[in-house]
């Protein structure tokens, strides 16, 4: 099972392997047998202590004991229960959720029907997000194949077990994919969170005891009832047994999904199975977590990848996006995308995420622009820790993370916008000046031609000039230069 | 499967489901060819249709027979799309990034044709699966 450098699939184990659209080389790979394992040889409380066990956690994002869920939902009375499964996948940057679904998207149901199986519950539904058409397709095909079969739908194997699974597109929200929105959202309500307790566990989807995982989260069960919790132990850290997918993406050399244990350190990651950073340059920093997480810098690398390390460092294990930035990042500039996205996804419902996230991307906005003064940062901690403890749900709990964290560990580059207004790493437009070097212009006009608005001066043969104050920083003259004239500090 | 005579392919039980993995696992035993394509969005964003039309049409112009070209997910090397792997039997698993047209028909005039591996477009080789 170990694949090369270090990795090991267990949720990708059929991606790049089996074809998705043939059910048969799904079977054929020992599929469903851990459906059938679990209905013919475990009772409903052997299946739950077997995840219980396991010491699997959720891999959306807050790394809860899947098993300790499950008993929840078992444990709530009602005879309609419903089995959710999380394919929202909203951080930007992250496709894991998308490639398990289209890659394998029996694991998924197979999972989900073996959830339905020790819970009690007769229905599952996967919210999927209409960005996501082939994943559907996919998921469609697969659950039209197992329902033919009776693997799906009712008298499961002829066990006398009824479990149907039906799709629900989301509209992408980013909110949706916090579950309690989720929930609102397929009862056709807004998307908004709702308060916490009562936990879908006890009243989740139409008020109904509910169970809700993540797609990565149920790609892992099958192998755990079929191989015990034993064997899934055997990877990972005591407290963070297993794998964990990660969209590997931004300055890396091997852009790609990869599974490594529990463990790892981020340096082996970006370095062995990424394949270091793209064209010689130095790793500056890592962004785990999307939205809601933070960035490492290149002195914690040999961090190792587990839930309670990332949260340590200011970041979060999140779904498992993770950027790899370069000295040509601007980590004001990071923490600036990251809030402009948040404050955009704001539902609007509680005001410490409305308005708070709101006023922090106004100051952030001010610092990129030459606008800031040394007690803005000062602002941005407190307003940040405020949005972080009095926000409804996970996500105003976890925007400031990104600002919070680059403060914490590249504080020099906020005192330098602040102060000298400047981007040491050239990347908040704003501050930059361009300038044509009078020694190295052979005044061939090409940049005056070029210029969007018409800004350069200067006679055929002569040296150009930029005037300063029309320029719009557009970076047009810079790369159409044919003798590299042109600099930017 | 008692009842695959009627249409209905419903499987009664788990001897059933056992029956059925050991027919599609016989199937997968066959001496065939198989090229699997990347097929998930990474692939198909980066071409992977036409390569697979390109694949299927020079095994066409070839005249090669017994060879199934398959859609697959993603293995992960997305950076690397669009993907081949030549699962010849007997043979190690080769494993082909940045295929395009051109290089499609090299495959099949040169891997499958002469057992010739490319390696300059080699992502990984693998011990054949059993
Ligand atoms: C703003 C926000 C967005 C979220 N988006 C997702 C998502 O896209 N996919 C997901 O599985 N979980 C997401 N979650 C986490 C879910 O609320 C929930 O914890 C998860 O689906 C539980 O599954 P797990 O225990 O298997 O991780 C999000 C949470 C928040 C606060």
């Amino acid at each position: 099972m170990s694949d090369n450098y270090g990795q090991v699939r267990i949720a990708l184990r059929n991606c790049g392997v089996i074809d998705p659209e043939k059910i048969g080389d799904y079977i054929a790979q020992g599929g469903y047998d851990a459906l059938a394992k679990a209905i013919f040889e475990m009772t409903p409380a052997e299946i739950i202590d077997t995840v219980k066990k396991s010491g699997l956690r959720g891999r959306g994002g807050a790394g809860f004991p899947t098993g300790l869920k499950w008993e929840l939902s078992g444990k709530s009375e009602g005879d309609e229960k419903y089995v959710m499964c999380n394919a929202d996948e909203g951080d930007p940057g992250a496709f894991m959720d998308r490639s398990i679904l289209e890659g394998d998207p029996h694991s998924v149901l197979e999972a989900m029907v073996i959830c339905g199986r020790a819970i009690g519950a007769r229905q599952g539904i996967i919210y999927i997000r209409a960005e996501y058409p082939l994943a559907v397709k996919r998921l469609q095909k697969a659950i039209g194949e197992a329902e033919e079969l009776g693997l799906l739908g009712d008298d499961i194997l002829g066990s006398g077990f009824d479990f149907g699974i039906r799709l629900y597109l989301g509209a992408g929200a980013f909110v949706c994919g916090e579950e309690t929105s989720l929930m609102n959202s397929v009862q056709g309500g807004r998307g908004e969170p709702r308060i916490k307790p009562p936990f879908p566990a006890q009243a989740g989807l139409w008020k109904k005891p509910t169970n809700i995982n993540n797609v990565e989260t149920y790609a892992n069960v099958c192998r755990i009832i079929l191989n015990g919790w034993e064997w899934f132990r055997q990877f990972g850290t005591e407290k963070s047994p297993g794998t964990k997918v990660f969209a590997l993406a931004g300055k890396v050399n091997n852009v790609g999904l990869v599974e490594v244990p529990m463990g790892m350190p981020l340096r082996h990651i970006i370095e062995v199975i990424g394949g270091g950073i793209q064209n010689g340059r130095k790793l500056k920093a890592v962004q785990t977590g999307g939205p809601s997480g933070g960035c490492i810098p290149e002195e914690h690398m040999d961090t190792p990848v587990d839930y309670e390390s990332l949260v340590a460092l200011g970041s979060i294990m999140g779904s498992g996006g993770m950027i790899v930035l370069d000295e040509d990042d601007c980590m004001v500039n990071i923490a600036q995308f990251y809030l402009k996205f948040t404050a955009e996804e704001s539902c609007g419902k509680c005001t410490p995420c409305r308005i708070g996230n709101r006023r922090l991307l106004e100051i952030l906005e001010k610092i990129t622009t030459g606008g800031g003064a040394e007690k803005d940062m000062i602002d941005l901690d407190e307003l940040g820790n405020i949005v972080r403890d009095c926000s409804l749900c996970g996500l105003g709990q976890s925007s400031p993370n990104p600002v919070l964290s680059t403060l914490k560990y590249f504080r020099d580059e906020y005192l330098v916008h602040v102060n000298d207004k400047r981007c040491p790493s050239k990347r908040c437009t704003a501050l930059l000046r361009y300038f044509i070097m009078p020694e190295k212009c052979i005044g061939c006009t090409v940049c005056a031609r070029n210029c969007p608005v018409s800004c350069i001066s200067g006679e055929r043969k002569k040296t150009h000039v930029i005037d300063q104050a029309r320029c719009i920083k557009c970076n047009t003259c810079y790369e159409k230069c044919p003798v590299n004239a042109i600099t930017k500090e | 499967m008692e009842n695959a005579g009627n249409g209905n392919k419903k499987l009664r039980s788990w001897d059933d489901l056992k029956k059925l993995r050991a027919g599609e696992m016989a199937k997968n035993g066959e001496k065939r060819t198989v090229l699997l394509v990347g097929m998930a969005t990474c692939g198909v964003a980066a071409g992977a249709r036409d390569v697979s039309e390109a694949l299927a049409a020079e095994i066409k112009k070839q005249g090669l027979k017994n060879i199934d070209i398959t859609a697959t997910g993603c293995y992960g090397f997305c950076y690397a799309e669009p993907m081949v792997e030549v699962r010849v039997p007997g043979k190690n698993a080769v494993r082909y990034g940045h295929v395009d047209k051109d290089l499609a028909g090299e495959i099949v005039r040169r891997h499958l044709m002469r057992g010739e591996v490319l390696d300059k477009y080699v992502l990984t080789q693998e011990v054949t699966r059993p």
